[in-house]
């Protein structure tokens, strides 16, 4: 029972829907080539390898024919597939997909990238004896990730939400042979097992205020934008109405996925799994899962200042915080960790600063050049054998290919101009220095923290000479440099192609470009990196940094001990109050409520055996002894 | 005279008589009499109450009253009539089993 339906909105009135079969294949496909791989061409890579790509490459065709459907459409058009799947008295819901401009773009990049980085696979994991269950495990990543892009209600969006966490936890957990791994899958996943927590509860509490006596309650996002200003009416929205409340809960499942203070804690740890895992999930798009969440139910965050206040603290304290921990980070993948932290820190605070497009603008142009530098992180270590950058060094000469691409990729995220991320910084820049000084001077110093050790990891492991000579580092296959050199031109390029001109129909703050701004963020971008290059550049053996400033060094490496309080938290208090739980349990729950009963009734049953003699006379006295009280009580008490 | 309260004292003293001879009495067969003494105590009061007011469905319960003391006499016995051949013995207190 499949039921079409077509948002009626004036500018797209005259326009055809597009077929619903092109949406249920970008997220079906995925998912039958992971069954596929799975059940059937396990043993053979060639097959297991090409349904994965193709899938993704049918996807990403069938995401630009929508995109096509709706330019023409123009801006405002919104289609929705949906089927009904449980259908209860006062419960019903849906399994449905919502193609709007926002969707595709997000669908855009999650299918752009991901198949740039299922090609870059080929060459990464090809001498990987799991090599099928890795494509596998990427083929169900898709599915679910795609499930959060294109979903149309809550259900459906948490399910998915859910289905990537498993993925990611299957695929941090990839090498299960290796404890660090196993441990970090479980730690992500126990990490955001608390803020899913959070988030089931923003969702359920949203559903119960969503009804009244006329409409039934709804989870259907479109339905809940159109009930927004009714529901603003009743409730309020100071920071205690329960729609603030309701949106703080549901943000709790963005700070779990998108890795942001204080449970960012997983993200770093998660580079235990295969390089382009961290690419993909990690960098480009499971981690831009919170913000895109964001933005597809902004039509609350934006109505609630109070809430919108916090999440804006949230992201800038998370973006300037990860950025001073990449400073002293010797882990090529940790470095990009901390900084993919601070850029959805940013991402964050653009989002509760109101921007929307700034959000996703920043969002977009992040999956590119951080999938890129992720991906030639890939190929030095795959070339290295080591993580370390200190091992490293001088491979400009052996590399040239991946130096370039990687120092495209760094400019890009420095926010030089005039590539990608200079565009996009400078929206949420802009946007903050317009609303608040204070979030806008945290984001120019991250901006000059982000050049500072993206020049640091360039001086280090590209420039100068080879520090060790064991290693003998050799240029990457072209299967693996190929779709780097894609996602290089769109980190360039990504400024210029239009990207928040497909959103600025929504809600949401609108930013003009800001000549001072921009000015003073590429004034701490190029800062950031010349003194980098000059701290570094002169091919230091060990890190001048940390040999200056040992004390905050120290700092910086042990994590603000955040790690170290947690499991003191964990030894201490959760350790302790489990054990006073079992106590109870054992000797309240067990020994006395539940064992008593049984004793109890035992008891009585043994005094109640005595009664039974056996002998049938006795019956009979008790008999007549029951009946004489009877009728005495019946001649006493009946008048 | 004899008015329908002696009827139903005499009634009643068979009642009781049968009462305290089932309780009382320890061999099977007796009890089993006394049971029947039970039921004819209140088989008096029946037909007292059918004469004094002249309706006969009470003697119609009588008769049905005795058709089924009859059939229970003769499972009675019967059990009985097992108990001594499979124990030897009729003394209600030495039956036991149907105990926990």
């Amino acid at each position: 029972m499949v039921e079409h339906q077509e948002i009626a909105r004036a500018a797209a009135a005259h326009t055809v829907a597009p077929a619903g079969w092109l949406a249920w294949t970008i997220l079906f496909l995925p998912l039958a080539a992971f069954l596929a791989i799975t059940f059937l061409t396990r043993k053979s890579k060639l097959l297991s390898t090409s349904l994965a790509i193709g899938s993704m490459a049918i996807g990403l065709a069938a995401t630009g024919t929508l995109l096509l459907h709706l330019l023409r459409a123009g801006e405002h058009a919104a289609y929705q597939y949906t089927v009904n799947w449980i259908t209860l008295p006062g419960l019903a819901v849906e399994f449905g997909l919502l193609i709007n401009p926002l969707s595709v773009l997000m669908s855009l990049v999650v299918t752009g990238v991901g198949l740039m980085i299922f090609l870059y696979s080929i060459g990464y994991m090809a001498d990987d004896a799991a090599y099928s269950r890795y494509f596998a495990y990427l083929s169900l990543f898709a599915f679910s990730m795609l499930g959060i892009v294109l979903a149309n209600n809550f259900v459906t969006l948490f399910m998915s939400w859910e289905l990537v966490g498993a993925s990611s936890y299957l695929l941090i957990g990839f090498w299960y042979d290796k404890p660090a791994a196993a441990d970090a899958g479980k730690k992500a996943f126990l990490v955001n097992r608390i803020a899913d927590f959070g988030f089931l509860a923003g969702i359920l509490m949203l559903w119960s205020i969503a009804g009244n006596q006329l409409d039934p309650k709804t989870l259907n996002l479109i339905e809940l934008e159109q009930r927004m200003p009714g529901l603003i009416a009743q409730w309020g929205v100071n920071l205690f109405s329960p729609l603030s409340i309701a949106a703080l809960l549901i943000f709790c499942g963005a700070v779990g996925k998108s890795a942001q203070f204080p449970l960012h804690v997983w993200l770093p740890d998660a580079m235990q799994g295969p390089t382009p895992v961290s690419a993909l999930m990690h960098a480009a798009t499971m981690v831009a899962a919170g913000v895109y969440m964001i933005c597809r139910v902004f039509f609350l965050f934006g109505e609630v200042p109070g809430a919108l206040e916090i999440i804006a603290v949230i992201g800038g304290f998370t973006s300037i915080f990860a950025a001073s921990m990449a400073l002293v980070e010797n882990d090529i993948k940790r470095i990009l960790a901390y900084s993919t932290l601070s850029q959805l820190g940013t991402m964050v605070m653009a989002l509760g600063l109101g921007g929307y497009t700034a959000g996703m603008y920043h969002l977009s142009t992040h999956a590119f050049f951080k999938a890129l530098l992720f991906l030639g992180a890939g190929c030095v270590i795959h070339a290295m054998h080591s993580n370390n950058i200190w091992h490293m060094g001088g491979l400009k000469k052996a590399m040239p290919v991946t130096t370039a691409l990687f120092f495209i990729g760094s400019l890009a995220l420095a926010g030089i101009w005039p590539l990608s991320g200079f565009w996009s910084k400078d929206e949420i820049l802009a946007l903050a220095f317009g609303k608040c000084k204070i979030l806008w001077t945290v984001g120019t110093v991250t901006a000059g923290m982000t050049a500072y050790y993206m020049g640091r990891v360039l001086c280090v492991v590209f420039l100068g000479e080879q520090r060790d000579h064991h290693a003998h580092p050799h240029e990457v296959p072209p299967v693996m440099y190929m779709p780097l050199i894609v996602l290089a031109i769109f980190s360039v390029v990504g400024g210029f192609i239009g990207i928040p001109s497909l959103l600025h129909h929504a809600k949401g703050v609108h930013v003009e470009f800001n000549k001072l701004v921009a000015l003073i963020s590429s004034a701490a971008a190029a800062g950031g990196l010349l003194l980098a290059f000059k701290v570094y550049g002169k091919q230091p053996q060990e890190d001048p940094f940390a040999v200056r400033f040992k004390g905050l060094t120290r700092l910086l490496t042990s994590k603000y001990y955040i790690d170290d309080i947690y499991g003191w938290l964990n030894t201490n208090i959760q350790q302790r109050t489990a054990l006073v739980s079992a106590w109870v349990e054992r000797n309240v729950i067990m020994s006395f409520l539940v064992n008593g009963t049984a004793k109890i009734t035992g008891l009585s049953g043994s005094l109640l055996t005595k009664f039974q003699t056996g002998k049938v006379q006795a019956y009979a006295l008790s008999l007549v002894a029951g009946i004489g009280i009877l009728i005495y009580v019946g001649w006493r008490c009946i008048p | 005279m004899i008015s329908l309260t002696h009827l139903l004292a005499l009634s009643g003293i068979l009642f009781v008589i049968g009462l305290i001879g089932t309780i009382t009495r320890r061999n099977i067969i007796m009890i089993l009499l006394s049971l029947e003494i039970i039921l004819n105590g209140v088989n008096i009061a029946f037909v007292a109450f059918s004469y004094a007011l002249g309706n006969l469905t009470g003697q119609i319960i009588v008769f049905f009253v005795m058709i089924v003391a009859a059939v229970e006499v003769t499972v009675g016995l019967a059990i009985a009539v097992v108990l001594v051949q499979q124990m030897g013995q009729t003394n209600a207190d030495e039956l036991k089993l149907l105990k926990w």
